[in-house]
């Protein structure tokens, strides 16, 4: 007994370190599998509060360009609103109109991240605006990322942008659909993987969301293909989709509520 | 000692605010960030406590851990480079170091710099290895760790220069 004291006394320093630093490599582990940050993430109020104070004076720097963005927005939304001809298949129905499937709240990003390999940024709307986890988070342009952790005021979002990150896509044209992932490389480029062979890819042809994973709505843009090829096995196809988002300058984003998500997740998982 | 205290203090919180809100928000060429907040660890007094000096390195690598959303990374980098302090100092300073001697306003130049350039390097190597966490991505690793170390050394460099003169 004696000498397991001495031996603990001798070596504390070494044991300090071995305890701390195994608890920091559980942490990465933690936040490398997927929803599983739980300690650790910046939708608490100190950091989320330092992030709101800092973006309420850097968001007067691109007030012009992003003023742009969303006068771009109503434009195409007018002309959608004018010239439609009483399709009933549109998934972007106002949560005004009775019966929509959808839930749309909007927010500010107050921290963009996109240069790790696990980008994960923050918004200013939490528990009290009702947001949950597994919402999807939209722009104008496009596809954004999945709510992760939320606090009172603030949530945490995992970019598309993010290794872990893993959201059903499809081919505008035919319809073949596969998962949307990230290899850290380049954020204005993504990967969509797992495209059976069958299908015709051309260069430029426009992907979607496949509306199968009940977080997206069909048809929200992503991006084109700008390269593709097989696989090491050759029975599927990779693509290099560049992605219709300027991931490094985003500010107004969309929240999507799926009203009939708990419905769904019940019907496929009965336990 | 109660104004090296407070004068830590401060350091540790100006070095967590300047790397969160500026130093992350630079992304030279797309990916390249300093990370500065390691002055902390490079410069904390070599008399010290150890146990204390490698909680606190923990402590300020969480903090940065928790603002940027990245896990342990942080934590675990400064821990490992707090721990592996004391060796790096005396294959950089020698006898000045076991003599205590060291005083980081008045140490050549040269040695200052290998002194630096080892501890950035460690501890970005074991950062964005634990971030990218993959092997068959190695070659984006160093290529991470040798752009970014570049920017933090030179940056480090500059800071110790320029506030050396005021403290003397």
């Amino acid at each position: 007994m004696q000498q397991i004291i001495n031996f603990i006394i001798r070596n504390k320093t070494f044991l300090l370190f071995l305890l701390l630093f195994s608890v920091s490599i559980l942490f990465t582990i933690q936040s490398h599998s997927y929803h599983k940050s739980k300690f650790i993430n910046s939708a608490n109020f100190l950091t989320g509060g330092v992030y709101n104070t800092v973006n309420n004076i850097s968001v007067y720097f691109d007030l012009k360009s992003q003023n742009q963005i969303l006068s771009e927005e109503n434009n195409r939304l007018k002309s959608l609103l004018y010239n439609s001809e009483n399709k009933n298949d549109s998934t972007y129905i106002d949560s005004v109109s009775f019966n929509a499937q959808y839930r749309f709240t909007s927010a500010n990003i107050i921290r963009n991240s996109y240069t790790a390999a696990d980008n994960i940024l923050l918004v200013n709307k939490g528990k009290n605006d009702s947001i949950k986890q597994d919402f999807g988070v939209i722009t104008s342009k496009g596809i954004l990322g999945i709510i992760n952790e939320t606090s009172n005021n603030y949530a945490t979002v995992i970019s598309i942008l993010n290794t872990t990150n893993s959201i059903s896509a499809k081919l505008k044209k035919t319809n073949h659909f596969g998962s949307l992932t990230w290899n850290a490389k380049d954020p204005s480029i993504a990967q969509l993987v797992d495209i059976a062979k069958i299908a015709r890819i051309e260069i430029g042809d426009t992907i979607v969301t496949s509306g199968l994973s009940s977080i997206f709505p069909k048809n929200i843009p992503v991006g084109t293909v700008e390269e593709f090829k097989l696989d090491d096995a050759e029975n599927y196809y990779e693509i290099e989709v560049k992605l219709f988002n300027d991931m490094t300058s985003v500010e107004h984003v969309y929240i999507i509520e799926n009203i009939d998500a708990k419905e769904i997740t019940n019907l496929l998982n009965p336990n | 000692m109660n104004s090296s205290i407070s004068f830590q203090t401060i350091r540790f919180f100006t070095l967590v605010l300047i790397q969160v809100l500026i130093c992350n928000q630079i992304n030279f060429l797309g990916y390249i960030n300093p990370y500065i907040y390691i002055l902390f660890i490079i410069l904390y007094p070599t008399k010290n406590n150890r146990a204390l000096f490698i909680f606190l390195s923990f402590l300020l690598g969480l903090t940065i851990d928790l603002f940027l959303d990245s896990g342990g990374i942080h934590a675990a980098a400064s821990v490992f480079i707090a721990y592996a302090r004391p060796i790096l100092l005396r294959s950089a300073f020698g006898v000045q170091y076991e003599n205590y001697a060291v005083k980081f306003n008045t140490i050549e130049f040269g040695s200052k710099l290998t002194y630096i350039t080892f501890l950035t390097l460690i501890h970005h190597i074991i950062l964005f290895s634990l971030e990218i966490f993959s092997i068959s991505k190695i070659i984006l690793v160093f290529q991470k760790t040798l752009f970014s170390s570049i920017f933090t050394i030179l940056l480090c460099t500059l800071i110790t220069i320029i506030f050396s003169r005021k403290t003397k």
